[in-house]
């Protein structure tokens, strides 16, 4: 690409930049707030729940909070609320952990007309998969570490 | 230089052919918009009691097509050719449709820009006497390009501002040597434009400099400016990419902002949440159909500039990181045959 | 109390996450990656489990909460059983979450359809 090309390009793309209509971050904010703590709410109420009702330890509250908190996510979004839920929540039904839920199910459903096991299957983990990938190798990476410095 | 030839980019037609006939099918939303009126179908549910989306939008092509067979008083068999495409990966829609509709078929791409294409071609094979009835088809389905370009239906995302909704929707048109207006009688290929924009929401800003550069060529060519049309209508650059179209035509000297819509403008009203306006292979054909022609053989436009516009991306190369180029066809569209 | 903790500590960690998503336009997708990443590497850093102590669910709900557990369990392995336990004792912490995961998201996955979005 000659110079004047690559000149011309950043003048458009500055331009565009400037006069592209912006996000209200402000509004976003807020209502990411609200939902990501109704969210975390009601998974304080289901760890409190795990607690006192089945007599569960802080682990294994946790554990139970994070099952509960898939199911619900995995239902919303069969249900089709979840993207509705989303559409206003932004980050905030992105970032808990129902929103991982949503990434599971939703590319799995849409996809399962493409068969049961490259459809369904693998689908599963098109977003679920890179999560465990860097999730679990930083934790290795975290314990060995450890293990070293120990 | 060839005879018809005109400037760098322009041909017009020895022998304008006409469009004969035309028929329209949108999805649901579209059918509540400010245009649900003036399309011939509207359907109830997008799925259209077919098992898979894509089935449901090559059942929409291929009723378009027949219905503007059948309103032309034709049959499948008179047709010559058929030309049209949509946004899927391999043009599924436009194959599919076509193995049933059994015409001798050129399955086209131009992303969003497929309609003028076909109707350019169609046109020019028409006025040079290769053929007497042309169909032009071009179809998008909401469901089946964003599972495609982006993301699952039901997944919870925020779309941004200057995000784009693609149109449920096919449109069909019957190209005839007939002596019947409106005619087709100018045609501007355009050229694959990218000032490098990345941003797969901002479909606008990548197809705006394509949009722009073809209405200037197209000026050009014909040594006329906006005021030899009654209207200019580009595809889908929605409100923002309408926006940055009349500026740069401006720098170029140029107000077109007096006579100039977008489909993916028209097509939605403001209250049906879909950001910067609708896009994709049904918008400009479904709009242009419907609305644009109808207010044609009413008189109240009488001769018009027609571009439909295309981001010419695919999920591998935004991936990579390419930007997106652009590209427009525009062709002239007139009551009188010239 | 607990409950306001927790509200404002989940509100404020998705706060987060949405100036990036507005800011960065960053997919989903990579938001999670990055959330999750982070959470690990808060923990071993002692950062994330103040923040879990306070906010409870707030803190533990969220992705980042999912990275804590992951990088609490890869040490808690370590101390019990040397290296080997960095390749355990991560996803035995998450594997509720996981497991529960895989097996909701395909059923849910197999009993409903998807919609068209309105």
């Amino acid at each position: 690409m000659d110079v004047k090309q690559q000149k011309l390009n950043k003048e458009y793309q500055i331009y565009v930049q400037r006069k592209m209509p912006k996000s209200n971050l402000l509004r976003d904010c807020i209502l990411a707030f609200l939902v990501g703590g109704i969210i975390c709410t009601i998974g304080q109420a289901v760890n409190n729940l795990g607690k006192s009702y089945f007599n569960l330890n802080t682990e294994e509250a946790s554990a139970f909070t994070a099952i509960v908190m898939i199911f619900i996510g995995a239902l919303l979004t069969g249900l089709g609320v979840y993207d509705d839920i989303g559409k206003y929540g932004g980050a905030g039904s992105v970032v808990p952990i129902t929103g991982f839920a949503n990434s599971i199910v939703s590319p799995a459903m849409e996809f399962k007309k493409e068969g049961y096991v490259f459809g369904v299957g693998s689908k599963l983990f098109s977003i679920a998969g890179p999560v465990l990938v860097y999730g679990i190798s930083a934790s290795v990476l975290v314990g060995l570490i450890y293990f070293f410095l120990k | 230089m060839a005879k018809h030839r005109l400037g760098g980019q322009t041909v017009k037609l020895e022998n304008p052919p006409c469009i004969l006939s035309r028929a329209t099918i949108v999805g649901k939303k579209e059918g509540q918009g400010p245009l649900g009126e003036y399309f011939d179908v509207v359907l109830e549910d997008d799925l259209w009691g077919e098992k898979t989306w894509e089935k449901a939008e090559c059942r929409m092509y291929q009723e378009a097509a027949k219905m503007a067979i059948t309103r032309a008083g034709k049959q499948p068999q008179d047709i010559n050719y058929l030309f049209g495409g949509d946004l899927l990966n391999q043009i599924i829609t436009a194959n599919f449709a076509a193995r049933t509709l059994g015409i001798p078929f050129f399955g086209l791409y131009g992303a969003c820009s497929t309609l003028t294409e076909s109707m350019s071609l169609g046109a020019m094979l028409i006025s040079a006497g290769y053929a007497d009835l042309v169909l032009c088809v071009t179809s998008s389905h909401f469901c089946t390009a964003e599972r495609q370009y982006r993301f699952p239906l039901e997944m919870g995302t925020q779309r941004p501002p200057t995000a784009q909704w693609t149109v449920t929707g096919a449109g069909a048109f019957l190209l005839s040597n007939d002596m019947k207006p409106p005619y087709i009688t100018h045609i501007t290929t355009g050229k694959v434009i990218d000032y490098g924009i990345t941003d797969t929401n901002n479909m606008g800003a990548a197809m705006a400099p394509a949009a722009a550069a073809t209405i200037k060529a197209h000026f050009e060519d014909t040594q006329q400016g906006p005021d030899a049309y009654d209207l200019i209508v580009t595809g889908d650059l929605g409100w923002f990419g309408r926006e940055l179209t009349i500026d740069l035509l401006k720098k170029e000297g140029y107000d077109i902002s007096d006579r100039f819509i977008d489909c993916g403008c028209e097509i939605y009203s403001k209250d049906q949440d879909v950001h910067a306006g609708g896009s994709g292979c049904g918008c400009s054909a479904v709009v242009f159909g419907a609305y644009i022609l109808r207010k044609m053989e009413e008189g109240v436009y009488k001769r018009i500039l027609l571009l439909s516009t295309g981001a010419l991306l695919s999920t591998t190369s935004c991936q990579q990181g390419e930007s997106i180029p652009g590209i427009a066809h525009a062709i002239t569209i007139d009551m009188d045959r010239g | 109390m607990e409950y306001l903790k927790a509200f404002l500590v989940g509100g404020l960690i998705c706060v987060i996450g949405q100036i990036l998503i507005d800011k960065t336009r960053l997919t989903p997708a990579r938001i999670l990656v990055c959330f999750v990443t982070a959470g690990v590497i808060l923990t071993a850093i002692g950062v994330y489990e103040p923040i879990v102590k306070f906010g409870g669910a707030g803190a533990t709900v969220p992705l980042p909460g999912f990275g804590y557990a992951l990088a609490k369990g890869a040490m808690k392995g370590v101390d019990e059983m040397g290296a080997l336990g960095a390749f355990v004792g991560g996803v035995r912490a998450a594997a509720g979450g996981i497991t529960a995961a895989v097996v909701f998201g395909y059923l849910a996955a197999v009993l409903f359809n998807p919609r068209m979005k309105r």
